[in-house]
């Protein structure tokens, strides 16, 4: 059995220090999407909008968000906000607004797309029935666009926390970090802990994203 | 009396453990038209599939000109070849033009001449009256085109037993009439079918003998005066009595 | 702006992206291949075969490519295995592609009606028969939108080879943004890169999907 180096991650508090670092990106992740959520919410609807200036706009802002790696807005966010503004801003910080402003682009396509997709006669039924407008929404609509948007909404958070990753390289010290500083620390007692180490890491974001895929696929064939 | 052509035998067909057919026996001769009616949900359809081995059954035979059509079996594609088939809708292939849905198992299963099975699928479209229809694609065509198209598609492999499954379920009333009268074209012609249809007059018009299938079971086997005129079993009554109305006032 | 800066490196950026795209094209010919395959392999329910694809796909989505990078290019070679960057490059986006192909195909397959196939059986065509003439090219045809959306999904994903010291566009602004302090100018030439390497499949993308929602076959 050659050396895997998989004795580092009991040496000391490693795994804690492994552990700890997934947890900034968690973090990171958890607080942008909980922030894409409403901020998506709200530009699906303005997206609906026939309004010839809000359509350009956020169309314009949601093609440019989704064709642009996210590291690249990661490298725009981290490098100019120093050199334009003079602010100063942490990587941390950095990411959160750069997954933000993703996240709000891929959550106001899901909600536009849910809304246009409610066929035109479940509002006319609603009308039918003597609803109020409100009504329909709030009792036909509503219920209908939720259904449809919260297995993508999940789908959202596992590429969210996928995506997260990339924070490394903007010096933000996360997960791989933590590893790669594991590894320099034990570079001569423990040469192959790369091996045992990556793998580990691997295996973390595994278990974290796996179950929320299993979720979100679950729920998305209950309400299909 | 012409001879056997299909030979169903003590067929017996499961789905997860419910019981579909449960030992149907029949003959048919050739030139014979068979209509098969019954409630839904009865397995009339399943039969026809079952027939033409699109199902694997639980027992019982299948016998089509003396050679057994069975599930899974190396020589079920040559036995196909001789059952034309026709489903309630969207059986033709979407991404081909009429001429080549229909040319397409004629030329790559059996291997014929281009020129001269178009000549012939050319000579049936304009039979069923669709000659300016042949390259036109099928989301082109109403309901009633396509179960032509479908209906020639099926004439073109020359089979010697044409199967029709609720081929008008789906249509709306204005097209039912131009493909039942391609199959009654088909039937003066002296072809050999089995039909599956919740037309009750135009089974009338065109059965040779009615097949009445309730729970798995061939109830009453009569000709068609016989059966709607005066059936003999209870269930055969009720389901007659489906299709009058009295005056409500 | 600095023009000027931007004139002379130039060059520099173009090295970049020709590598950005010779490693992200082989990657994703190897992942059409691989997703193929893996579509294949579930479609047609081969024993053992179909657990080892479902276990793979699962790995693959639900890992970030920058580990798996991590662990080919560094973790690897400590049991052996030692490859060049390029080469563990194409082999992390066909690892990671294989599994998005695999499903846009599947999903194709999947999308094809059963009575489809059991039409072509009943014509008297063999199970081959009926895959190659009606079931594969409807699958195919459904499967492009998805099949264009990886592609720029990958594309795009290629952004995190420099983590690997592969030169590429990343590396190279990066590279310059800590050398120069140029960072408008280097940053300015990073996304106009990557919108000409993106924008024309983007294009392509939504054209191919627009004729196919809104026509089909027979317009």
């Amino acid at each position: 059995m050659p050396d895997l180096g998989l004795d580092v991650l009991f040496k000391g508090k490693n795994m804690l220090r492994l552990l700890g670092g997934l947890w900034v990106a968690v973090r990171i992740s958890l607080i942008s999407v909980a922030l894409s959520i409403p901020l998506g919410i709200l530009l699906g609807i303005v997206m609906t909008w026939k309004n010839p200036v809000t359509k350009t706009v956020t169309r314009i802002y949601l093609e440019f968000i989704r064709i642009m790696p996210q590291l690249v807005l990661l490298f725009i966010v981290f490098f100019s906000s120093t050199r334009t503004f003079g602010w100063d801003i942490s990587g941390e910080l950095a990411s959160v607004i750069v997954f933000t402003a993703w996240g709000t682009a891929e959550m106001g396509d899901l909600v536009r797309g849910a809304l246009i997709s409610i066929p035109k006669h479940q509002y006319e039924s609603g009308a039918a029935l003597a609803l109020s407008p409100f009504q329909t929404y709030f009792y036909i609509i509503i219920p209908q666009t939720v259904r449809r948007l919260i297995p993508l909404s999940i789908n959202l958070v596992t590429r969210m926390i996928k995506t997260t990753s990339l924070i490394l390289m903007i010096g933000v010290v996360e997960v791989l970090k933590v590893a790669q500083q594991i590894i320099e620390a034990n570079r001569m007692s423990s040469p192959n802990a790369a091996f045992g180490i990556y793998l580990v890491v691997l295996i973390m974001y595994f278990m974290i994203c796996w179950p929320i895929s299993m979720l979100a696929r679950y729920l998305e064939k209950k309400w299909r | 009396m012409a001879e056997v052509l299909l030979k169903v035998k003590d067929l017996v067909k499961q789905f997860d453990g419910g019981t579909v057919l449960d030992g149907i026996s029949f003959d048919v001769r050739r030139g014979e038209v068979i209509v098969v009616v019954g409630s839904s949900g009865c397995g009339k359809s399943t039969l026809l599939r079952c027939i033409n081995a699109l199902e694997p059954i639980q027992g019982g035979s299948v016998e089509l000109g003396g050679e057994p059509v069975v599930y899974g079996s190396k020589n079920l594609a040559r036995m196909r070849q001789q059952i034309g088939m026709v489903f309630q809708s969207y059986d033709l292939f979407p991404h081909m033009n009429v001429i080549d849905n229909i040319l397409l198992a004629p030329l790559k299963v059996q291997k014929r001449n281009k020129s001269e099975a178009r000549a012939e699928a050319m000579e049936l479209l304009k039979r069923v009256g669709l000659e300016d229809k042949a390259e036109s694609y099928p989301r082109q065509l109403s309901g009633g085109q396509k179960q032509r198209v479908a209906i020639v598609r099926a004439l073109c492999m020359h089979p010697v037993l044409l199967l029709f499954d609720e081929v008008t379920a789906a249509l709306d009333p204005e097209m039912v009439r131009e493909v039942l009268d391609v199959m009654l074209d088909l039937a003066g012609q002296g072809r050999t079918m089995i039909i599956v249809t919740h037309e009750m007059q135009f089974a009338r018009a065109i059965a040779d003998r009615v097949l009445f299938i309730d729970n798995g079971k061939i109830v009453e086997d009569s000709d068609p005066d016989t059966f709607f005129e005066s059936p003999k079993s209870d269930r055969a009554k009720q389901f007659l009595n489906i299709f009058n109305f009295e005056r409500s006032k | 702006m600095n023009w000027d800066f931007i004139l002379k490196y130039l060059p520099l950026y173009e090295t970049a992206a020709l590598l950005t795209v010779k490693i992200g094209l082989i990657g994703i010919a190897l992942s059409i291949a691989v997703g193929f395959l893996c579509a294949a392999a579930l479609y047609f329910k081969v024993p053992v075969l179909r657990q080892i694809v479902i276990v793979y796909i699962e790995i693959s989505r639900n890992t970030p490519l920058l580990i798996q990078l991590f662990f080919i290019y560094y973790a690897l070679p400590k049991v052996g295995v030692a490859m060049s960057a390029q080469f563990c490059g194409v082999l992390g986006l066909a690892f990671l592609g294989g599994s998005y192909m695999a499903e846009a195909f599947r999903s194709g397959l999947e999308a094809v009606e059963p009575i489809q196939n059991e039409s072509a059986l009943s014509l008297g065509m063999e199970r081959s028969q009926a895959l190659r003439y009606v079931i594969l090219p409807q699958a195919v045809s459904i499967s492009v939108p998805a099949f264009v959306a990886n592609i720029i999904f990958l594309l795009k994903e290629t952004s995190v080879f420099s983590a690997i010291s592969l030169m590429d566009l990343m590396f190279t602004a990066k590279d310059l943004i800590g050398q120069y302090y140029k960072t408008t100018e280097s940053l300015f030439l990073l996304v106009v890169f990557y919108l000409i390497i993106l924008l024309p499949v983007s294009i392509l993308g939504s054209y191919v999907e627009r004729r196919l929602r809104y026509a089909g076959f027979g317009s």
